[in-house]
């Protein structure tokens, strides 16, 4: 491996004269994260390593610190071990083996980044599902010499699952294949077809090598049969937060702020759409109208606040919202459930069986919810629905869930934010699954109630459509 | 598909919208919305503030939460008695200046047997005037959730820490208990003794930290601007003569060079670099060109392999 001459950034003696030019990109740039996904042996710690170093985040008492540790636990004989930067836990560098989420960040003069670098391991499905549900782009590692694997399978149709439209498929040690360009269009075709089902935007096939740094940071020599760029001329152009942003305007209030009788706000995080005074919104659950008369923040009141922003919002009629209510866009409601049919990450390491009694949280609304039942299994590698009567540590299941009152929700498929929610065990109060909205089954429709049943039977059958038909119907497409 | 073809389905570029926002302002809105959601669910919330930088990003954002209205919690202050005499009392100004509600704790038991870095070395006084002395006014006050500012980019084992973080009643961190943190729904549920520890700036690097504070004009000790100091150089290490308790070595003595901190801490476990970045454009521009991380001074990361993971175990914060 070689060690770049560090680039300087930043030349101490144009320092007036670039400063204003510097502060503006840097203020003014966007953040992307991704989630980087791969088995044990993709390099995926190599590969963000790399990209950490390229993009000269390594310090030299890093580096230092990375030649001793390469000596002690790398994998790379006496070259530098760009896995060791990442793996961060001493228990997992014993075990060489990267067992929990992490986040890595990284910054270019386009944009900020922050990797969730999250374990291949087929028992750690939760931490994989938690790093994709905030990403925007997913980074799928292949290793070249074993193409696509079950475990590609998996983590396609999980980040496509986590709402994820746009990812890389990182064909990774290309060196060892002699850089064949065939083999690497085999690979891209065969994930391409099974891609296919899946609810991608956009996939970007990238042959590199992490270890050798082609077509990671820098353009490799090797491939100039490939012109679709290296993953960072990607991760820094590829569109972010488009669905958020073009999405009905909708904010969980979190806090009601009433310093004094002259003032009544309703604090929380945009969640999607935008807002400006004078739109009309409904409160929900509940359904009462209003209009926004500021938008308050500390800086001063704003003409117009879009999705992922804090602000806090002065209506101007008296209306009595509270913490846990939705403030949504007129005409564009969320949906009002005591019934909530979900796909589930199960996380805890105690099982799930119906009748269960656990803690649902839903935006800042955290309600009682009841295991009616079991609907199915997931398979996590076709995404076919099985039967099931239990669920045990990280399966994928669609359950139906009553709640003990009803919750204003979008479909996970419609909203990410809004479509989410959390299970707690009451006993351990551990986050014991990761939930996500179906959309209502059609033909339902009487407000609180608004899901028909499922018929079970039909539901375990493999779906018609193969996966595609099963996604589109589970989302409610 | 032909291997050249770069993408399946490619998309028109996004067009600019006034409502997309930058990378600062999402960190900030981040931040804003965990204190918030800390404060709305958690009985007896409290702020560390340790007056470093990221204290006062801290406490900005907090703030910024719940204005117009009050900061809705104290502000905890763990004093080992060897901080900086000039963290002391910008600590003081500030209090008196933003109307703070600021606790101040010492380990007494700690300070009765004369336990400092020098005489005991940066382990044990760390130990016991830092993790312990954290643990007896937690539990003093009964507080059931308190903020810190560590960032995940601090530290590798620091890198995995979630920002809504389970202690058990014995305050220890169990890596092997975190919950998952998916989304932005932040579990602050806990069972009786059991009591968290939330980091509202884990997705802030070094860089944001001072972009931020330049952009939003945030004080900051002056210690972190160059100027002429008493230093003495230990094993590599530029430490200030800050008082008469840094015991000098036979042939030492103090030198004034232009230095500053990175960091601050307690002033014999913090050392400073040569440096002449007097105001933040130069900070800024030598963090970017910087090629050392800014805990190299820190002389408590080096204590062994993995000392920070341990200390984090043992209820350090």
């Amino acid at each position: 491996m070689t060690i770049h001459p560090p680039k300087t950034a930043f030349e101490a003696s144009t320092v007036a004269q670039d400063y204003a030019a510097f502060l503006a990109t840097h203020r003014d740039k966007e953040v992307l994260r991704f989630i980087a996904c791969g088995s044990v042996d993709d390099g995926k710690s190599t590969l963000i390593g790399r990209l950490l170093h390229d993009t000269k985040q390594i310090f030299d008492d890093q580096i230092t610190a990375l030649r001793r540790d390469s000596r002690k636990h790398g994998t790379q004989g006496q070259e530098m071990d760009l896995a060791l930067l990442v793996d961060g836990l001493q228990a997992e560098r014993e075990q060489g083996i990267t067992i929990d989420v992490a986040y890595r960040f990284f910054s270019t003069d386009k944009r900020s980044f922050i990797v969730a670098d999250t374990p291949g391991h087929e028992q750690y499905t939760r931490n994989m599902a938690t790093g994709a549900s905030t990403a925007d782009v997913a980074v799928i590692l292949v290793d070249a010499r074993q193409g696509l694997t079950r475990q590609t399978r998996r983590h396609a149709l999980l980040v496509s699952n986590l709402g994820i439209r746009r990812v890389v498929l990182a064909v990774n040690k290309m060196d060892l294949i002699g850089w064949s360009q065939d083999r690497f269009a085999e690979i891209v075709a065969g994930f391409s077809d099974f891609a296919a089902g899946l609810n991608f935007a956009e996939i970007r096939p990238i042959p590199l090598s992490a270890k050798n740094g082609d077509n990671v940071v820098e353009p490799g020599v090797n491939t100039p049969w490939h012109t679709g760029g290296t993953l960072l001329s990607f991760l820094e152009t590829v569109p972010v937060r488009e669905e958020a942003l073009n999405a009905p305007f909708r904010m969980a209030v979190q806090w009601v702020n009433r310093p004094n009788s002259d003032f009544r706000g309703y604090s929380g995080r945009i969640a999607s759409g935008t807002v400006r005074p004078g739109d009309r919104v409904s409160v929900q659950p509940g359904g009462r109208e209003a209009t926004v008369e500021r938008i308050y923040t500390a800086d001063g009141d704003l003409p117009e606040a879009g999705a992922d922003l804090s602000v806090t919002l002065v209506l101007a009629e008296q209306i009595d919202a509270s913490r846990g209510q939705v403030i949504a866009a007129e005409g564009a409601p969320l949906l009002t459930l005591e019934t909530l049919d979900a796909r589930l990450f199960w996380a805890a390491e105690t099982e799930l069986a119906p009748g269960a009694s656990l803690l649902a949280k839903v935006g800042t609304v955290t309600v009682t919810a009841t295991v009616e039942r079991i609907v199915s299994r997931i398979d996590p590698e076709t995404g076919r629905p099985g039967p099931a009567e239990r669920l045990a540590a990280n399966d994928i299941a669609d359950v139906r869930l009553t709640l003990d009152r009803p919750v204003a929700v979008d479909a996970y498929a419609d909203n990410r934010e809004t479509g989410s929610f959390i299970l707690i065990d009451r006993e351990t109060t551990d986050t014991a699954a990761l939930g996500l909205v179906l959309a209502p089954k059609a033909g339902g429709g009487d407000g609180g109630r608004a899901a028909t049943p499922v018929d079970g039977a039909a539901e375990a059958a493999p779906a018609p459509g193969g996966l595609l038909g099963s996604l589109k119907r589970l989302f409610g497409r | 598909m032909s291997a050249a073809t770069a993408a399946l389905r490619p998309e028109t570029t996004q067009a600019p919208s006034p409502a997309r926002l930058s990378h600062l302002k999402r960190l900030e809105a981040e931040a804003i919305h965990i204190f918030r959601e800390t404060v709305a669910e958690t009985e007896n919330p409290v702020m560390l503030y340790s007056i470093g930088k990221d204290s006062s990003v801290l406490l900005h954002l907090a703030l910024k939460a719940f204005a117009p209205g009050k900061l809705p919690f104290p502000l905890l202050h763990v004093d080992t008695t060897w901080k900086f005499k000039e963290m002391i009392a910008f600590r003081d100004a500030r209090a008196k200046e933003l109307g703070l509600d600021l606790l101040v704790h010492t380990n007494q038991d700690g300070l009765a047997r004369g336990i400092g870095p020098v005489s005991h070395g940066s382990e044990v006084h760390t130990d016991v005037m830092k993790t312990q002395a954290l643990r007896q006014a937690l539990d003093q006050h009964k507080f059931d959730a308190a903020f810190g500012g560590a960032r995940r980019d601090e530290e590798a084992s620091r890198a995995k820490e979630r920002i809504v973080s389970l202690r058990t009643a014995q305050h220890r961190w169990d890596p092997k208990r975190q919950r998952a943190e998916p989304w932005h729904l932040y579990n602050l549920r806990k069972k009786r003794g059991e009591s968290l520890r939330v980091f509202p700036l884990s997705n802030w690097t070094e860089l944001d930290i001072w972009l931020y504070i330049e952009q939003e004009n945030i004080p900051i000790v002056p210690l972190y601007f160059a100027a002429p100091r008493p230093v003495v150089e230990r094993d590599g290490q530029l430490l200030m003569v800050d008082d008469d308790r840094l015991p000098l070595n036979p042939g030492e003595a103090p030198q004034q060079r232009v230095v500053r901190f990175r960091t601050l801490g307690c002033y014999p476990l913090t050392g400073a670099v040569e440096s002449e970045a007097a105001s933040l454009p130069e900070i800024i521009a030598e963090t970017l060109a910087a090629r050392t991380s800014e805990r190299q001074g820190r002389v408590i990361d080096k204590d062994g392999a993995g000392a920070m993971e341990r200390k984090k175990q043992e209820g350090y914060f």
